[in-house]
């Protein structure tokens, strides 16, 4: 069990411990994966506010009076659409073709803008009823993790246009490709979690 | 206990600062087919449930919530497939672990917020209750 | 108000000459004292011409070595402003009883246990332990750097913009008076409608995510950037640690980012998370905020608990004893940290069931711990021990924080807590463990790490009055709360009526002057060392014997690290290369590549502290054009693709040849 100094262990040559030349792997996609997971755990917080809170109505609206379904239901598809646009933009990047991967890229940003537009409608809506943040704690709630969600959408954007001048101006690089393919784990993360808000937001606040 | 007798396997001999050459071998390499077939699934995942919602489908809204609620998680598993290109061989796995490590921690908190909060507001904050929680307390 | 322009309050907020505290003379005297400091400071910069070499190769530096020698000096600086708050709170217990004030009015004594609660936990116990992640991992794991060394700078400029904007509350403003941890609604804007919260709300905010991104850097390092051979399982201890405090950072801070978010929208925008009215609980709060806190004192310990593990193994001359359980342990508690927060507020009325769940969550997370515990002592059974001063440290911690541990489980019996629960008792708690545990176990490295980071020892002589000093004073400090707490004595209060309590406060008060005491030793002890350092001198990089493979390379290392990688075939991967008649390469050697400086971290993190600033005084033009500048700054950022350079074959060589000489030297 106790190794002493003065084992008499063979002598190994010395360059049996040491390799001249080594490169660590890529380690960017991982990171980025563990910042999502970091990202479902903020969300869980704002999920856990909202299920705590979605009742406390303080005599205003409850969702059942609020949610406009079609509305949501035009903006999921928005959505999901987005996703396969930015699959396409992935498929052109993997046939190297640059303008192919810049076309879907915009549609997908254009989807996403559409997808903000929306939910903009909707909150100026709610705005103007007087059914803001302000009014219970199940707005507040509301406004906090839909609106978070369309932060990150918005950021999201930004990203696209960012990543589509970069690659317009250097081509899809080793580095770009690396970088679409974060921005392709962070755009369907979004949708993900947009599942888990029509579901237990709008859909469930319609049926109490 | 040491094992002197080869070399072990080195690492990736990739550049380090210029990324993987060899994408297309990787998994997570992405098909036409696998975006289809994963948006028809999410279509039809998404579809189901806005109908049962919109057209009162089912007698009682806490069956509906549950239906609801494995439509939506089956609905990220497609997203986690088809999109995601989720798989043990991503990242030598460590993807996969972080995942469910992290979705199990997500339930902790959540269904632990839940249960305190709830536990906390029956026994100190009886003004509180919202209605259809005290119906279903005095049943 | 009325005659302040629409441009005025556009750009100064809330900000005015009366945000100056003029009258409190107390603060003037210590502003006055920093400002001779700090201009101390400049003069000696400017006097050496160390401005240039200071931009260079501190500020912009990516090197991991460097960016954890800044996390250290951070965290000691803070330690300095941490602990004269505490000083200030002992002298005020020591001596108001009964007709006596004390010299501090509640609304001062407030802030003062808030911040000295913020400093120790955010601004010195965090910088320490990620400065020495920082400085020893990528050497342990055989590797050159972390995976993303710029976003290593980004993280330090950002935890040093969060301690920044707190010490800026010393001067300008106020600080919070809620607490370390801000309850709603006195943490609301009706309970606190000044700008303590707000400075304590976006400090935080910035260093956390610094911190958050330094948990996603080091777990992938950990996980991909391992020398070959180097399977988890063959890690160092210390490395496990580190990832699984990683993994606790990553899961863990983003429950702190969405709370403090939740309260700051509260406070600025009027919304009901937690308020008192219109449905909002305030207990939600309370939640979130420990779902956070009790990891983050896991993400303080498992550290400190790695570090053990290689002094023990180190100075006992053996290999660390049940390397695999130590391994399991860390992981159990690692996923239990998560399952226990709710013993933080057994008292608020969730009910037997609830508490008798965590009660029982809480008590099962103590036995990992006391499974290591043992593993450290058969180690040390039959080993030729060193007292070096890391081991010192190391035994000291031992036994102080069973203790701690034993006062942790008495608290986990909810009827007990019902008692014990914001009494002195739960403070000596959580001092127990923090300085015994934490605190202790980074003196132990840093006296362990030091001759690797710059070369020579630390001296022994002062470095044991800092130990006895440390060590005695606080048991004499704390000792006395347990026994204040199991009386009934309530926490954060300023003035007591009972003066048969006074004994007690006079004899915690001793304690904190000797642990001052401690202090002024250690400080002393850095500069006798650096006088001293040529007698001192780490001339092999192996001064202690030790078994990982940072102490294969020279001290300090080389920018590089290594100049070829290490191959690992065992645990305690040096004592195998030892055993085995290793022998340095001498020639051969090639281009290396490493990463370049950037000035982008530290122009960010400023951006973002200005950012800050302006949103704690509501100083809307300068949060817009610091927010739109911090974007586009990362925006441009992202356009500079040239990123690294190669370190010649020739530079290596010389670098190499001068360790072979000062090896041959003193061989």
């Amino acid at each position: 069990m106790t190794t002493n100094a003065t084992d008499a262990t063979q002598n190994l040559p010395s360059s049996h411990f040491y390799v001249r030349e080594h490169h660590p792997e890529q380690g960017t996609l991982l990171g980025f994966w563990l910042y999502l997971m970091s990202d479902c755990l903020l969300f869980a917080g704002l999920f856990a506010t909202y299920a705590v809170l979605s009742h406390s109505y303080a005599g205003g609206p409850s969702g059942a009076d609020i949610f406009d379904l079609p509305l949501v239901a035009l903006n999921t598809s928005f959505l999901l659409v987005s996703s396969i646009t930015f699959g396409f933009a992935m498929l052109q990047m993997q046939l190297k073709r640059v303008n192919g991967t810049l076309l879907w890229l915009g549609v997908t940003g254009l989807l996403g803008v559409a997808f903000i537009g929306l939910e903009l409608y909707e909150f100026a809506h709610l705005l103007g009823e007087g059914f803001g943040p302000q009014r219970s704690a199940f707005l507040t709630a509301f406004f906090a993790l839909v609106g978070t969600h369309g932060l990150h959408v918005s950021f999201g954007i930004i990203w696209i246009i960012v990543l589509m001048a970069q690659v317009k101006r250097f081509g899809l690089t080793t580095d770009n490709n690396r970088r679409l393919m974060c921005l392709s784990m962070f755009w369907h993360f979004l949708d993900v979690v947009w599942i888990g808000v029509f579901t237990f937001v709008y859909l469930m606040g319609v049926l109490q | 206990m040491s094992e002197h007798n080869a070399l072990p396997p080195s690492g990736d001999s990739h550049d380090h600062y210029q990324g993987h050459h060899g994408e297309e071998t990787r998994p997570g390499h992405s098909t036409l087919k696998g975006y289809i077939t994963g948006f028809v699934l999410s279509v039809i995942l998404t579809a189901i449930p806005f109908w049962l919602v919109m057209g009162n489908v089912i007698d009682g809204s806490g069956l509906t919530a549950l239906v609801i609620l494995i439509f939506a998680a089956a609905q990220i598993f497609v997203h986690m497939i088809y999109f995601l290109h989720m798989s043990p061989k991503a990242e030598g796995g460590w993807n996969l672990l972080a995942l469910i490590f992290t979705l199990i921690l997500v339930f902790i908190a959540l269904a632990g917020s839940v249960w305190v909060m709830y536990n906390l507001n029956v026994n100190m904050m009886p003004g509180v209750m919202s209605e259809p929680v005290l119906q279903m307390q005095s049943q | 108000m009325q005659d302040k322009t629409d441009l005025t309050s556009l750009i100064f907020g809330r900000l005015s000459l009366e945000s100056i505290p003029y009258h409190e003379p107390i603060l003037i005297v210590t502003f006055a004292i920093a400002a001779l400091a700090g201009l101390g400071v400049i003069g000696f910069i400017t006097h050496k011409r160390f401005w240039g070499t200071l931009w260079r190769d501190w500020i912009t530096s990516i090197d991991h070595k460097k960016i954890g020698i800044m996390y250290i000096i951070l965290a000691f600086v803070m330690l300095l402003r941490g602990f004269s708050d505490a000083l200030m709170m002992r002298a005020q217990q020591a001596m108001a009883f009964g007709g006596s004030e004390g010299f501090l009015p509640p609304e001062h004594y407030d802030q003062l246990f808030t911040v000295h609660g913020v400093i120790m936990i955010f601004f010195v116990a965090m910088p320490m332990i990620v400065g020495i992640m920082n400085f020893v991992v990528p050497l342990q794991l055989g590797t050159r750097d972390v995976a993303f060394p710029f976003l290593n700078n980004f993280s330090f400029w950002l935890t040093a913009s969060g301690a920044g904007l707190t010490m800026i509350s010393l001067f300008v403003g106020e600080f919070g008076k809620t607490g370390w941890l801000a309850f709603p609604p006195l943490s609301g804007i009706e309970g606190s409608p000044g700008v303590g919260v707000d400075y304590y709300i976006w400090s935080l905010q910035i260093a956390g995510v610094g911190t958050l991104l330094s948990g996603v850097n080091f777990m992938v390092t950990i996980i991909k950037n391992r020398a070959p051979g180097m399977t988890l399982m063959k890690m160092p201890i210390f490395t496990w640690t580190a990832l699984c405090t990683n993994i606790l950072i990553v899961v863990s801070f983003p429950i702190l980012t969405v709370v403090l978010a939740m309260l700051s929208m509260d406070r600025m925008l009027g919304t009901h998370f937690f308020t008192n009215d219109m449905g909002g609980n305030m207990m939600m709060y309370v939640n979130l905020i420990w779902i956070w806190g009790h990891p983050e004192v896991y993400i303080l310990i498992l550290p400190a608990f790695g570090v053990f593990s290689e002094v023990v193994a180190t100075f006992s001359g053996k290999r660390l004893f049940g390397y695999s359980s130590m391994v399991y342990a860390t992981i159990v508690i690692t996923v239990l940290s998560y399952l226990v927060w709710m013993h933080h507020f057994f008292t608020m009325g969730a009910g037997a069931s609830v508490n008798a769940f965590f009660g029982i969550t809480t008590m099962i997370i103590s036995i990992p711990t006391g499974a290591k515990l043992f593993n450290w002592l058969f180690t040390m059974y039959r080993g030729r021990i060193r007292f070096e001063l890391p081991m010192m440290w190391t035994v000291s911690f031992m036994v102080t924080f069973t203790i701690g541990g034993m006062t942790g489980v008495l608290l986990a019996v909810p009827p007990a807590d019902f008692v014990l629960h914001n009494s002195l008792f739960l403070v000596a708690h959580f001092h127990n463990v923090i300085i015994g545990g934490v605190l202790f176990g980074m003196f132990a490295a840093i006296n362990y790490w030091f001759p690797k980071a710059f070369g020579y020892k630390l001296d022994d002589y002062w470095g044991k009055w800092s130990f006895w000093l440390w060590t005695i004073g606080f048991y004499a400090a704390f000792m006395p709360l347990y026994v204040l707490g199991l009386m009934g004595v309530t926490r954060r209060m300023n003035h007591f009526d009972d003066a048969s309590l006074q004994i007690w406060f006079v004899i915690a008060a001793v304690g904190a002057l000797m642990i001052l005491g401690g202090i002024v030793a250690s400080i002393i002890q850095f500069v006798v060392s650096y006088r001293r350092r040529d007698e001192l001198r780490d001339h092999t990089g192996d001064i202690w014997n030790g078994r990982t493979l940072e102490w294969s390379t020279s001290s300090p290392p080389p920018q590089y690290n290594f100049a070829f990688t290490p191959v690992v075939y065992d645990n305690d991967a040096w004592t195998d290369m030892k055993k085995h008649g290793f022998e340095r390469p001498r020639e051969g050697f090639l281009p290396i590549h490493m990463p370049k400086n950037t000035a982008a971290g530290f122009v960010l993190a400023m951006l973002s502290a200005a950012c800050g600033f302006g949103l704690i005084w509501h100083m809307w033009l300068l949060v817009g054009v610091s927010f739109v500048a911090l974007i586009g700054g990362i925006i441009i950022h992202t356009f500079n693709y040239n990123r690294d350079y190669h370190i010649s074959a020739e530079d290596v060589t010389r670098v190499e040849n001068e360790r072979s000489q000062q090896m041959d030297r003193y061989a």
